[in-house]
């Protein structure tokens, strides 16, 4: 198979390697070196996008308070989050005192772990995935539900006080807003016909679903927005970690590396579900296309998909970090009370109204 | 190259973390004393075990959440199916959200939504 590249589809590309590999090595060293290209790729696209995600923040962050923000090393600051990660590495990892020695070590290897599995099943561009299931939207939840056993775990085994109250509030905060997370999936699931994440990428290619099930795929889109601000902890939701009462929540007691992996997975956490709601709701790669005007689908798909995807999932996390740096923080009461007085009945009437919609054929 | 995935990027995960903290615990230093081992809660000595009761209102939630999540795992089959299934499927899932809702308004009723 002859080497083409195209940024527009990278099927070709990704089966040429496979090709070129099973060619060239018995079936079994092929599969092994496949895998080691594929751990090895991810690895770097994690880090460096969980540096960039910081150094992002903490830059939003300044501007929406007219400061500067980082802008000592290099060009705006640019390296400030490398040179951040040095610092924590050579920071010493202290241990504390009664602390369950176990279950204290395992707690960030759950966290990166849950993380790390359920970016695996999300589609970049076309072709760039490195799983494509049947249940792709299931299967993200499934994972990414556990994240909340390495929170517990953190708070649990640190043996301080703030640690436990902290994992406690996050607990309830994350199982709970864990309900309308998936109901929001489900309204575009009905309307989508498919949990693979390829087919309900390929069912916008004439119109994205927030567009197609018009009200009830706003309303979804809207609750799926607060409901993964609250499931990350982050935001006005970040009660689990609360400064001003809990010093640092479930991570108070961790130190050097440990800690900014907690850092590091909050943040792919929240590319995680910013980039589940642009795949389902906004089309992820998938340009704008609007059934009928031919012309303006042809520019439209000039740009490549890997913008389109980038593009979208970046402008919703810009919106959680508006969210964080806007609210006021919640109390534990007040939180509770929105998910299970409003957003969940919400949610069910909404799931019922896209049946209809669906059923009646209402929709674009 | 569909599975087999899930075990690079599990093995990818343990070694990212593994490889970086043992990593530290080479580079960084270590100096032990036994204020460093207390746990930190703003200065004040800790009195007392931490591992204690527990305001039951989290328990509450989590039995709440485990209902409501195992309905959501029910309804996801029928999301997939639903353009095929048609009228019977719409009726039938009004039935189920009726049993549902019934039971939030029961549990609303109880003031088990309510923290105290």
């Amino acid at each position: 198979m002859a080497f083409s590249f195209s940024i527009y589809d990278f099927t070709s590309f990704t089966q040429w390697i496979d090709k070129s590999l099973y060619a060239a090595m018995p079936p079994f060293w092929a599969l092994i070196v496949e895998m080691v290209i594929i751990g090895i790729v991810f690895l770097g696209f994690y880090a460096l996008l969980g540096l960039f995600l910081v150094y992002a923040e903490r830059k939003i962050c300044a501007f929406m308070q007219c400061r500067v923000g980082p802008n000592r090393v290099g060009p705006f600051g640019f390296i400030q989050t490398i040179a951040d990660l040095i610092k924590l590495l050579l920071k010493e990892l202290i241990f504390i005192k009664n602390a369950d020695k176990i279950l204290f070590n395992v707690a960030p290897f759950i966290v990166i772990i849950v993380s790390f599995l359920a970016i695996a099943a999300i589609p970049f561009a076309k072709g760039l995935h490195a799983m494509d299931f049947n249940i792709g939207v299931f299967y993200i939840m499934a994972v990414s539900s556990m994240g909340v056993i390495g929170v517990l775990l953190a708070g649990w085994s640190s043996n301080n006080k703030y640690s436990l109250i902290g994992a406690m509030r996050s607990g309830a905060q994350i199982v709970s807003y864990e309900l309308s997370v998936g109901l929001s999936l489900i309204t575009i699931v009905v309307l989508a016909g498919s949990m693979q994440l390829s087919t309900i990428v390929e069912g916008q290619r004439d119109l994205w679903f927030i567009f197609k099930g018009h009200i009830p795929a706003i309303i979804a889109f809207i609750v799926f927005l607060i409901a993964s601000t609250a499931e990350t902890n982050r935001g006005p939701f970040d009660l689990a970690e609360a400064e001003s009462e809990l010093t640092a929540g479930f991570h108070t007691e961790y130190s050097g590396i440990r800690f900014a992996f907690f850092f590091l997975a909050e943040y792919m956490n929240m590319f995680l579900v910013a980039s589940i709601a642009a795949t389902v709701f906004w089309g992820g790669w998938m340009p704008l296309h609007i059934n009928g005007f031919t012309g303006f689908n042809h520019v439209m798909d000039f740009i490549p998909p890997i913008f389109w995807f980038f593009g979208k999932s970046f402008f919703i996390m810009w919106i959680m970090m508006w969210f964080k740096w806007t609210f006021p923080r919640l109390r534990i009461d007040q939180l509770l009370t929105l998910e299970w007085k409003y957003l969940l009945p919400i949610n069910l009437v909404n799931v019922l109204l896209m049946a209809l919609i669906v059923l009646m054929g209402w929709h674009f | 190259m569909d599975h087999q995935a899930l075990i690079v990027f599990f093995i990818a995960a343990v070694f990212l973390v593994g490889f970086a903290i043992t990593f530290a615990h080479f580079i960084a230093p270590s100096s032990k004393n036994a204020q460093k081992a207390e746990a930190y809660e703003c200065g004040i000595p800790t009195t007392g075990l931490t591992w204690l009761q527990f305001n039951v209102g989290y328990y509450l939630f989590a039995i709440l959440f485990l209902i409501f999540d195992v309905e959501t795992v029910f309804i996801f089959p029928w999301a997939v199916v639903f353009k095929q299934v048609g009228m019977v499927g719409f009726i039938e899932i009004i039935i189920f959200f009726f049993i549902l809702i019934l039971g939030l308004l029961y549990a609303w009723k109880k003031h088990a939504l309510i923290w105290e």
